[in-house]
């Protein structure tokens, strides 16, 4: 139960040795290669150039809310993977997987799948 | 009837969150996959395998293009298809001491010297033009070629931004008085099948690629674009710059190019100076978030 009251937290953190992401544009050099799951309700979508954003709260092992940040691929390509400009609505509960962490222990990442309240998964594949 | 009302609500609620029911709309589709669509949202087919393709035009480029066998094979992040910035001996650029060291001045989101993206100093990612040749050596998405008797002109996916190259007999200008972004192209058939084309006049502030690679005002482009056949273009590009580089070198050797239907519309890519400076002040954001953390 207590977990339970304590979940929309970190959910796994892994330590995978990814190569670097290929993310046009700007660099992925502030980001390490570690891989954290986040369940969090979204606060904005923000489909702009060069990269996307999703933001979204959630709470640490205290009960604190976290303002996390997820970037993600431009509108470009993730439109080819089925994800677009609405594909999140703000006030929905997901799971969010990011693959490279703020190298500061930021609440920041690259995303890499979200999985929507009805279990639809959004990702780019095995592609980054 | 008070249960039957909330059996009914209940099935009614359960049928619209079903992925089924959200899967008709645009909000949700198939995800993970990778399938091409098109600027008015079309299924672009993929690339064929082994397919035969009929003779080529002669002297004719008209038509969409992009890059094959993937589409996202053109971007590039890391450097051009045959000169990436991965510290490979075979990779590294016959730089000068100027080149090597304007290179170094050149803070890259990217590459063997990328910095973290609040440091680095593209000038792209304030949304300066782009240029020539990096249009084609970062993000080469979709193209169009359009052809007259004077002039070949292609328009760029990236960054919605077209190139003029003069066919009517007119020479490289001699001096440049106004550098430009695209600069001065001038181009001839060297058979029925490939256009070569020559480009001066660079403005010094572009970056030749998405690593930072630098050139100066003695930049000279030449690229041969061979029509292998109908549906098939080669690009071969060339880079002499003596200020920058002791010898030429070639970014791209016969990176190919696929013939797309006449209905393939072309998606907007472009660098929006709001969006822009959103991006870069939520990138500062979490910089200074990051440095505060450094401090603690």
């Amino acid at each position: 139960m207590r977990n339970r009251q304590v979940t929309g937290f970190l959910v796994t953190v892994a330590l995978l040795l990814l190569s670097g992401s290929l993310f046009a544009h700007h660099g992925n050099a502030a980001y390490d290669s570690k891989t954290v799951t986040v369940k969090g309700t979204v606060t904005a979508w923000v489909w702009t150039n060069p990269h996307t954003f999703l933001k979204f709260d959630a709470k640490d092992e205290k009960g604190n809310v976290v303002h996390w940040l997820g970037e993600w691929n431009a509108p470009s390509t993730l439109i080819n993977f089925g994800i677009t400009a609405k594909s999140f609505k703000v006030g929905e509960e997901v799971t969010i997987t990011m693959t490279g962490m703020s190298k500061t222990g930021q609440p920041v990442g690259r995303v890499t799948k979200v999985i929507l309240p009805d279990g639809q998964e959004l990702s780019m594949g095995s592609e980054r | 009837m008070s249960n039957r009302f909330v059996a009914g609500a209940i099935l009614i609620a359960v049928f619209a969150c079903s992925p089924l029911t959200r899967a008709q709309t645009t909000e949700r589709r198939e995800s993970g996959k990778n399938i091409h669509r098109d600027g008015w949202d079309r299924i672009v087919p993929p690339a064929p395998k082994d397919q035969k393709s009929d003779p080529a035009p002669v002297r004719d480029l008209t038509g969409i293009w992009e890059p094959t066998p993937g589409y996202r094979d053109g971007v590039f992040a890391t450097g051009p298809r045959e000169y990436p910035s991965d510290g490979k001996p075979e990779h590294e650029l016959p730089f000068t001491p100027l080149g090597l060291k304007t290179w170094k001045e050149h803070k890259a989101g990217f590459g063997t010297a990328a910095v973290p993206i609040a440091e680095n100093n593209d000038p792209f990612d304030i949304c300066d033009p782009i240029g020539y040749p990096r249009v084609e050596l970062f993000n080469l998405r979709a193209i169009q070629i359009f052809q007259s008797k004077s002039q070949v002109a292609i328009i760029y996916q990236n960054d919605q931004v077209w190139r003029n190259i003069w066919m009517d007999g007119r020479e490289l200008p001699k001096e440049i008085l106004e550098p430009r972004w695209y600069g001065y192209s001038v181009g001839k058939w060297t058979d029925d099948y490939t256009f070569v084309m020559e480009t001066v006049g660079l403005d010094e502030r572009t970056w030749i690629d998405n690593v930072g690679r630098p050139h100066s005002d003695e930049l000279k482009i030449t690229e041969t674009w061979h029509r292998v056949n109908h549906d098939i273009l080669e690009i071969t590009m060339t880079i002499e710059d003596p200020k920058m580089y002791t010898k030429p070198w070639s970014p791209l050797n016969k990176f190919r190019m696929r013939l797309q239907p006449e209905w393939f519309d072309i998606r907007e890519m472009i660098c929006s100076a709001s969006e822009a400076q959103e991006y870069n002040k939520t990138v500062a954001e979490q910089a200074v978030a990051d440095k505060n953390a450094k401090k603690k």
